[in-house]
């Protein structure tokens, strides 16, 4: 494996200046939610790095959590802190296909068995392995191989961390999420359709410098998926005061108010986008006009339609109330009729008394 | 499996649980109102003097009006029955969320209120709800008027405006997704104990007032 250059001279040859680095190692400690003093100690860990191998394994993907990290906007400081890691395996960027590919993956867990940085994006078929196979290979048996050597997994991208689009129903490959699967290794998962790049160069970023970040529930660094996206929505005061947009192009759209009745699931959806942003800080889905899709949470896609509002019921309501009404027209007729027999037998069994009746009783 | 329970549980409100629900709700108020309608009343064969159908309508609104004196003999059930019923209709009927629900049932929809608005009178509500069960547990001839169905039936109506608060301002930081089921699990369960329970009120008391009414409208003997 040829030496590639260390960090620094990455971002002498990108005209990055050293200020710039450290701002952006300062935002990257607070994002990370540690204490701003360890700013320095984040910027010479990422200078000194020792540069870990990593393999990326794409399984049933869309490229599009590759896609995101690479293209975010040209030459950004995040790609060069991809660049502090050796990248040896990724066989979207990589040149090498078919089998001199898999020699590379395979020389790469040879050389760093036990200590490499597994990434993985898409999930894995598990029904039929023979639905995405690299080079012959089924996604299960490399992901099974491949984690055995690693050190750590990141699953990038929810169809990684939760199935994602392909798990959707009816899940026609079986689609399982890496933590389904590997169950002896510790997983970070980095949910998001895609992520946001910053958010994922933050969590390799801790890796290298302070090792596992601390995780939810649900394996997602707790900096990053700690909040909804409701909790710090700029539309939040909207929400409070009653006004709401109801279509995409009344006047509650155009004055910016809350998209709730749009079927945001801002409020179900732990994610940084409201503050983190995407395409460095520029806008994120909010802000230009659309509810959240509560992407960074697991079954997103089934969760009751994207433009459901989170209130209303998403089952088949409509057909059991009609059957309901039917049956309960039908079985209240039937009980007023039985109570109606029923009192008319007791009027007619009603037996007429007069004074002589009585006293020949008595 | 990974996956995130709170959100499986709020799915299952919103789809299986509220299905059950309704369909329970809107069969059994059908079944109790037809049934009471079909038993029907024994044909009248005097010609009324009055006008028992006026006053019958009337009556329906003018009860609504409590009768002189009960501030004075219960100004609790009174004062706070009030507070409680119109608490409850504001949160149920002006919240976003509740509008949104509404509209995704039936197609119609109104302005919403304000939060603050809104949590004022789920507070009041609350509050109120509280006051009406101590004097019905301390006043000795209510006490033994109450049975166990109308604890039950106090305690359900007041659960969705807790759970619903608890929710929407996640309360000693609880998980928002977490309540949001819950709230909906709890409104579920007043929608299945409407039908069969003393809930039933909010649609037989129509029919009830309307019968008294008409009685009372009536002159002239009953055949
Ligand atoms: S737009 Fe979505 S996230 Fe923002 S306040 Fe409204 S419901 Fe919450
Ligand atoms: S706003 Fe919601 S749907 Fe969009 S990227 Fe963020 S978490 Fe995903």
């Amino acid at each position: 494996m040829a030496q590639k250059p260390m960090l620094p001279e990455l971002l002498k040859a990108h005209g990055v200046s050293r200020r710039g680095f450290l701002k952006y190692c300062a935002s990257l400690t607070s994002l990370m939610a540690l204490p701003p003093m360890l700013a320095p100690k984040v910027a010479h860990a990422l200078e000194n790095a020792p540069r870990p191998s990593v393999i990326w394994l794409s399984f049933q993907e869309c490229t599009g959590c590759t896609e995101a990290i690479t293209r975010s906007s040209a030459p950004t400081i995040e790609d060069l802190i991809f660049n502090a890691i050796s990248l040896d395996y990724h066989h979207t960027l990589q040149a090498a296909s078919g089998h001199a590919a898999e020699a590379a993956r395979e020389a790469a867990m040879k050389d760093h068995w036990g200590e490499y940085l597994l990434i993985v994006d898409g999930s894995i078929p598990v029904d039929n392995p023979e639905y995405s196979c690299i080079a012959g290979i089924s996604n299960l048996d490399m992901l099974k191989e491949t984690a055995e050597g690693a050190a750590a997994i990141v699953a990038v991208g929810t169809c990684a961390a939760f199935g994602g689009i392909p798990h959707a129903f009816p899940n026609p490959t079986g689609a399982q999420a890496v933590g389904d699967i590997i169950t002896d290794k510790p997983i970070i998962n980095v949910p998001g359709c895609p992520p946001i790049p910053i958010v994922m160069t933050s969590v390799l970023a801790h890796f290298l410098t302070f090792g596992l970040p601390e995780l939810d529930d649900l394996g997602r660094p707790k900096a990053f998926f700690g909040e909804t996206i409701h909790d710090r929505c700029y539309r939040r005061p909207f929400y409070d005061k009653g006004l709401f947009a109801e279509a995409f192009d009344d006047e509650g759209a155009r004055e910016g108010w809350c998209l709730y009745k749009l079927g945001c699931k801002g409020p179900t959806t732990r994610s940084v986008c409201a503050t983190v942003k995407w395409n460095d800080g520029t806008s994120f889905p909010i802000q230009s006009g659309h509810p959240c899709l509560g992407c960074t949470e697991p079954d997103f896609w089934d969760n009751g339609g994207f433009y459901k509002p989170l209130s209303a019921p998403a089952g088949n309501y409509r057909q059991l109330g009609l059957a309901a009404a039917a049956g309960g027209v039908a079985l209240g007729v039937a009980g007023g009729a039985l109570s109606k027999a029923t009192k008319s037998r007791a009027a007619k069994a009603h037996e007429t008394v007069d004074a002589h009746d009585l006293e020949k009783k008595s | 499996m990974t996956n995130n329970q709170y959100f499986d549980l709020l799915m299952w409100a919103r789809t299986t649980g509220f299905d059950i629900a309704l369909t329970i709700m809107v069969g059994g108020i059908l079944l109790r109102v037809i049934e009471i309608v079909v038993l029907g009343r024994k044909k009248d064969f005097a010609k009324a003097k009055g006008s028992p159908v006026t006053q019958g309508i009337k009556t329906i609104f003018s009860r609504s009006v409590p009768r002189k004196g009960t501030m004075k003999e219960a100004p609790v059930t009174y004062i706070g029955g009030y507070i409680f019923h119109i608490g409850f209709f504001v949160a149920f009927l002006f919240l976003g969320a509740h509008i949104a629900l509404i509209k995704d049932l039936i197609g119609l929809s109104w302005p919403d209120f304000n939060k603050a608005v809104i949590e004022t009178a789920v507070a009041l509500a609350i509050v109120a709800a509280a006051a009406l069960a101590y004097t019905r547990f301390t006043d000795p001839v209510r006490r033994r008027l109450t049975g166990w169905s109308d604890w039950f039936v106090l305690i359900v109506s007041v659960l969705p405006l807790i759970t619903g608060y608890i929710a929407v301002n996640k309360v000693f930081g609880v998980d928002g997704t977490l309540w949001m089921a819950i709230h909906i699990l709890s409104a579920e369960l007043l929608m299945v104990s409407f039908p069969f329970t003393k809930l039933m009120h909010a649609v037989t008391f129509a029919m009830a007032r309307y019968y008294n009414g008409s009685i009372q409208g009536r002159k002239g003997a009953e055949s």
